[in-house]
């Protein structure tokens, strides 16, 4: 079984792997290089919670192939905080229970990122679209929207 | 126990303060790990071959092809999993449902599971099974199943619950009835009768994260079994039960789990993967797929609901009856009977009667689902009382405020209440400003009330003091939405010490003794209750500790916040000592300090909350838009008051997607035709608007600080405040849920024809 | 990596149950994909966006021989202005075409349609030439296309054509592409002064559902904003997307007053032809398709500066 072999950047680490054609991104990172920080949560696209930024791109992990990061940019949640400072969207998450189990957290802070790269001073209802891939079961969404308008403040500020 | 629960009016300090949660900085970095992010040493991929059919007889299962495909370690059928349950019929259904035997009872009831080295290898093996069926009729409709010419799903069903026993078999596993008072004579008195019929279709709880396990049994009979679950001690009873292990050989160990709202109560494919393991000889890791969690894990149950209230013109019910027929999946429960307990229990009522029926269906096992039966019945019982109040021109608030139960008040299903929030939260919705808040074109307002009765049961804690004074906390409680956070504060409450001092873990099964697990919102409150028992025997020893130092009698040091304190004026040169002081010195005072707890948590206060919620329909689409919710529910004491909002603002934003959009939808094939995110619709973040929150607190007189579960009751009331707004918002009585825009369209095209 | 011909970059292979192989391949040119998926003697699939594709794969709906990658090649990953209008890239993402903002400003129901495919992270990745190939009668973008009037720019064995797109699906899954065939480019011509496009569609949610019913509508006005031309599209209403033609007719030559939206609504739920099905009944889809056709028109009608 011959793989195809990768090069790839994640989170600004070089890495190399071997993957299978049909073997997607998020089975490659959390199987193989062991990033279990992007969750699977349906596998079609539908929920959100494997969510990355392929160079600059936001997309679900689960519907990237492993072989297309090829030469490309991967930044996972993983890479969010610097050394031991939480990225100000982990911060106000944590502030504002922005989260109760945290299986859809990952993928939000990383949706909820490339939003603010995008729109540094969205509205709420900005957000809540922004927003509309990564399902949550447990909030009701209103601390989430609360943690992401705080964290735009201080990175407004910033 | 020498424990004493009762209500104690204390002062807090900690509990009822807002601290990080402990195990946030993991879920916020990616760190934290969840049932599929854990692996094991030579582990192999599990995978379950699922029916195709609603209901079919299975001839003949031929495994050899997938056996002999390179990297296949291990293909297993009900075969591989004798029965063991000895006459336990509840544990026979468990042990049918991981494997069908002899029969498939649905779409997606599994039949033979595979190991193999990877995922693709073990997807190809499923495909080579060769099975034989003889297709059955189905019947999935909970109304159709019922008659008499429904296809049997077990023909060994005759009804319990009646006067005469049966002769023929039947889809109606049980009848059960509650009430008291004569409400033949009540009608009598009443000025309106409202009588209506409502039906709701089945849901899913929807957590995000699906199943997921790694199992490994060693040829010693000694098994390890990791898995997001909300009881692994039932997991562990269970499992080791169909297995024929030692329970207390096989270690359980919860990881962080995805949610679960009820669905992560039951067993589905960890005796399979224990199963796999046992004949593979190697670890397996099973996890659903999302098409497997919706086809084969546990919905709730699909309901047909008829209600019927009088009242005279003054406002005063003068009788209420209800008949309520829920599905159950092909396995006998007792859902329609949580459903007639809950249904009145909002009301002081002198005439009530309800009966329950439980219905077979070719569908999933029904599983628990946040106060499970009783949104349904809120939803009928509440929508008639917003009829009837409508109908006597009386404010619908005024009128549930008349015949609101109270302390004293004989229930619906039999106890007396003792102090209770149904009125509080009534009063607090009649004040709030969302009711006095203008309205727009094409809206309407709804509101509506719910009861749920919170567990306790069996609870053990370890409170573990180090020698520099921090102290570790281990639960057996598995921590569904911060319970770790409001445990460590009560601890620290109770030690009087700092939040910051205390870490909570959920401990494995081989680690603590027995709980039951995190269902019936009693997480807190009996974890609560065995942590401030734990943490007081805990402050014996270090008052102990203290005397010896002192060289005084233990009778004579008392514990005030955080030290141990020599009462009387004799030990005026005494300085307190702390807990940390002690501590340090706890190796040549008599060792460790730790304190324990095991005790059944009985008491849990009974739970009711009041929702207002507006809603705009457009009336060309049947589209229906929240566009503002308020959720008032009592919770004893608010020990986290954040985890406690989050716990209104979730169960409320449940309640709105079962109101507005989720469904089961079958085919004429009885195959289940949504199952994905895609199509069962749970809402997204711009469905909803923020959600308002008020948390009124009348204590539990069960426990000492006052606690009630909060988790659950927040789901009762939405579908019948939500199906009162657009019933307001769209100018006709909206009786089926899920209200898509399809029926609502509908309703108001008919409305408008006739 | 291993390297079977000079100018495919990535090349990978798994064995797959009857002893075939599954391939991976990312050509750098048009005719060596096209030669690729000609040559293929099992099931070949076209990778751009791969939210469709990959999600077939996960189900097991398909389990392609050859997957062959497409944003390698040259121009399918660009949107490229020319003087008769745009040619939008095959392997365009749906979120790039939001950031365009000459065909933002020339077309934007086009734009705004494909902006509603799946999620924001379905947008990074989605193309609107996967979509009409997809060829679901519930496509986003492909009602807003045909009401533009788009093209298709087809790449094969035997050359290159171009086609209207509603020729493109045939029925649910099905489209006319022959063997070989892979769309390299979908066209826009200019608007025409004086017009304007718009894309309604009704999902129970908000976000992230597939369209129950749909309508893209193209109005062109004269200096007194009477219709001088349109076109009307339905979606989720048959096997494919309508083109209304018989709405378009009742249009022209009239104002959008309030006698020719009812027309518009009318001729709109009496064209369709739909099913019931876990989404909608009949009634609802026919009923809101004139609904929708009628907004849809409305805001047309403001684009083109109409009243």
């Amino acid at each position: 079984m011959a793989g195809i072999a990768v090069s790839t950047t994640i989170n600004g680490d070089a890495f190399e792997y071997l993957c299978q054609p049909d073997e997607t991104l998020l089975d490659v990172l959390r199987d193989r290089l062991g990033l279990t920080g992007a969750k699977e949560g349906c596998g079609t696209g539908d929920c959100g919670a494997c969510s990355i930024i392929l160079d600059d791109r936001l997309v679900c992990s689960c519907l990237v192939l492993g072989a297309e990061a090829e030469g490309r940019q991967v930044e996972t949640v993983e890479g969010m905080a610097h050394g031991d400072q939480l990225h100000p969207l982990q911060q106000k998450f944590l502030e504002h229970a922005a989260l109760q189990c945290g299986i859809c957290t990952p993928g939000f802070l990383i949706a909820a990122k490339d939003l603010l790269a995008k729109n540094p001073d969205p509205t709420e209802e900005e957000i809540r679209f922004g927003l509309a891939g990564n399902l949550c079961r447990c909030t009701g969404y209103d601390k989430i929207v609360r943690a992401v308008q705080d964290a735009a403040n201080v990175m407004k500020g910033a | 126990m020498n424990f004493d629960p009762r209500f104690s009016g204390r002062k807090f300090s900690s509990v009822g303060t807002r601290p990080l949660r402990p195990d946030g900085i993991d879920k916020v970095t990616g760190r934290a790990r969840y049932g599929a992010d854990f692996n094991m040493a030579g582990q192999l991929v599990g995978r379950v071959l699922r029916s195709p059919h609603a209901h079919a007889k299975i001839l003949k299962i031929d495994t050899s092809k997938a056996e002999k495909l390179a990297g296949v370690k291990a293909v297993i059928t009900a075969a591989d999993l004798p029965d063991l349950t000895d006459g336990d019929a509840g544990m026979y259904d468990v042990l049918d449902n991981c494997m069908a035997r002899g029969k498939a009872l649905y779409d997606g009831h599994a039949v033979a599971a595979v190991a193999a080295v990877d995922a693709s290898t073990a997807r190809q093996a499923l495909k080579l099974i060769e099975i034989e069926y003889e297709i059955l009729p189905h019947v999935t409709d909970v109304d159709e199943a019922m008659k008499h010419t429904a296809p049997l799903i077990n023909d060994a069903i005759f009804t319990e619950g009646l006067e005469e026993k049966p002769a023929k078999p039947s889809n109606v596993t049980k009848r059960s009835q509650f009430g008291h008072g004569d409400v033949h004579q009540g009608f009598g008195h009443a000025d309106v009768i409202v009588e209506r019929s409502f039906k709701t279709e089945q849901t899913h709880q929807g957590y995000i994260e699906p199943h997921a396990c790694v199992a490994n049994v060693n040829l010693d009979g000694t098994a390890d079994l990791w898995v997001c679950t909300q009881g692994h001690f039932v997991y562990r009873q269970h499992c080791a039960q169909l297995l024929g292990l030692e329970a207390s050989k096989l270690r359980v160990t919860s990881s962080e789990i995805g949610g679960g709202f009820g669905g992560k109560t039951h067993v589905w494919a960890e005796p399979v993967a224990l199963a796999l393991s046992r004949k593979a000889g190697r670890p397996v890791k099973l996890v659903m797929t999302r098409d497997e969690v919706f086809r084969a894990s546990g919905p709730t149950s699909a309901t047909s609901i008829d209600v019927k209230i009088g009242a005279r013109k003054d406002g005063t019910i003068t009788a209420a009856e209800a008949t309520l027929r829920y599905s159950s999946g092909p396995y006998a429960g007792t859902w329609a009977e949580i459903g007639a307990m809950t249904a009145f229990a909002c009301y002081k009522l002198d005439n009530v009667k309800t009966v329950g029926f439980e219905v077979l269906v070719n569908r999933p096992k029904t599983a628990a689902y946040r106060a499970p039966s009783a949104p349904m019945a809120a939803f009928a019982v509440e929508s008639a009382v917003d009829e009837l109040a409508k109908e006597l021109g009386i404010d619908p608030v005024e009128f549930r405020i008349k015949n609101a139960a109270q302390e004293g008040t004989r229930s619906s299903y039999g106890p007396v209440y003792g102090p209770i929030g149904i009125g509080p939260t009534l009063e607090a919705a009649k004040h709030h400003p969302h009711m006095k808040a203008p309205l727009g074109k094409n809206q309407g307002r709804g509101m509506a009330c719910g009861f749920w009765f919170n567990f306790g049961g069996q609870t053990c804690v370890d409170l573990n003091i180090g020698m520099d004074g921090s102290v570790s906390l281990a639960v057996g409680t598995v921590d569904v939405g911060g319970s770790r956070a409001s445990l460590s504060l009560v601890a620290a409450e109770e030690l009087g010490i700092d939040y910051a001092q205390l870490k909570a873990v959920v401990a494995d099964t081989s680690s603590l003794g027995y709980n039951d697990m995190t269902d019936g919102s009693r997480g807190t409150f009996s974890s609560s209750m065995a942590t401030i028992s734990a943490a007081r025997n805990a402050i014996k020893i270090l008052r102990d500790r203290a005397a010896q130092t002192w060289d005084i009698p233990v009778d004579d040091v008392v514990w005030e916040n955080g030290h141990a304190i020599a009462k009387g004026e004799k030990y005026g040169n005494l300085a307190a000592l702390s807990l940390k002081e002690i501590a340090a010195k706890s190796g040549t005072t008599g060792g460790p300090i730790a304190g324990h707890s095991e005790l059944v948590a009985d008491g849990a206060g009974v739970s009711f909350a009041t929702h207002i919620c507006d809603i705009e329909v457009d009336p060309e689409t049947g589209a229906a838009r929240v566009i503002r919710y308020t959720v008032i529910q009592d919770a004893g004491k608010a020990v986290h008051p954040t985890y406690v909002e989050g716990q209104y603002q979730g169960g409320a934003a449940q309640g709105i997607g079962w109101a507005l959009n989720e469904e089961y939808i079958y085919g004429k094939d009885g195959r289940l035709q949504n199952a994905g995110f895609l199509d069962y619709r749970i809402p997204v973040c711009s469905d909803l608007p923020m959600i308002d929150t008020q948390i009124l607190e009348i204590p539990n007189p069960n426990h000492p600080y006052g606690v009630r579960g909060v988790g659950e009751t927040s789901i009762v009331p939405p579908l019948a405040a939500i199906a009162n707004a657009v019933s307001n918002a769209a100018g006709v009585r909206m009786t089926h849920i899920p209200m898509s825009p399809p029926r609502v369209l509908a309703a108001i095209e008919a409305e408008r024809g006739g | 990596m291993v390297i079977v011909r000079r100018q495919f970059i990535t090349v990978g292979e798994t064995v797959m149950t009857k002893g075939e192989t599954m391939r991976y391949i990312r050509p750098l040119s048009i005719e060596d994909a096209v030669g690729l998926l000609a040559g293929s003697s099992g099931t070949a699939a076209i990778l751009a966006g791969g939210s469709d594709l990959l999600v077939r794969m996960k189900g097991g709906f398909v389990e392609p021989d050859l997957i062959v990658d497409i944003k390698a090649i040259e121009g399918l990953s660009e949107i490229r202005q020319t003087p008769d209008g745009f040619s939008i890239g095959a392997a365009v993402p749906c979120a790039v075409l939001g950031e365009n903002a000459a065909l933002k400003k020339a077309w934007p129901g086009v734009v705004e349609a494909a902006k509603l495919i799946g999620s924001k992270q379905v947008q990074g990745r989605c193309t609107i030439t996967g979509n009409l190939c997809n060829a679901s009668p519930a496509a986003d973008s492909v009602p807003a296309l045909v009401a533009a009037g788009a093209k298709a720019v087809i790449a094969g064995p035997s050359g290159k054509r171009t086609i209207p797109v509603e020729a493109v699906p045939i029925g649910p899954g099905k489209t006319s592409l022959a063997k070989g065939e892979i769309i390299e480019a979908i066209l826009l011509d200019n608007q025409a002064p004086r017009s304007g496009d718009a894309y309604l569609r009704f999902i129970p949610r908000t976000e992230m559902d597939i369209a129950v019913v749909s309508a893209g509508v193209n109005l062109t006005l004269d200096e007194h904003g009477v219709i001088t031309a349109a076109r009307v599209a339905l979606g989720a209403v048959a096997v494919t997307v309508l083109l209304v033609e018989e709405a378009a007719e009742a249009l022209i030559g009239r104002k959008l007053d309030e006698a020719a939206l009812e027309r518009l609504a009318k001729i709109c739920s009496g064209a369709c032809r739909p099913i019931d099905d876990k989404r909608g009944t009949i009634e609802f889809r026919r009923k809101v398709a004139g609904v929708l056709a009628t907004r849809a028109a409305t805001t047309a009608n403001a684009r083109a500066g109409g009243k």
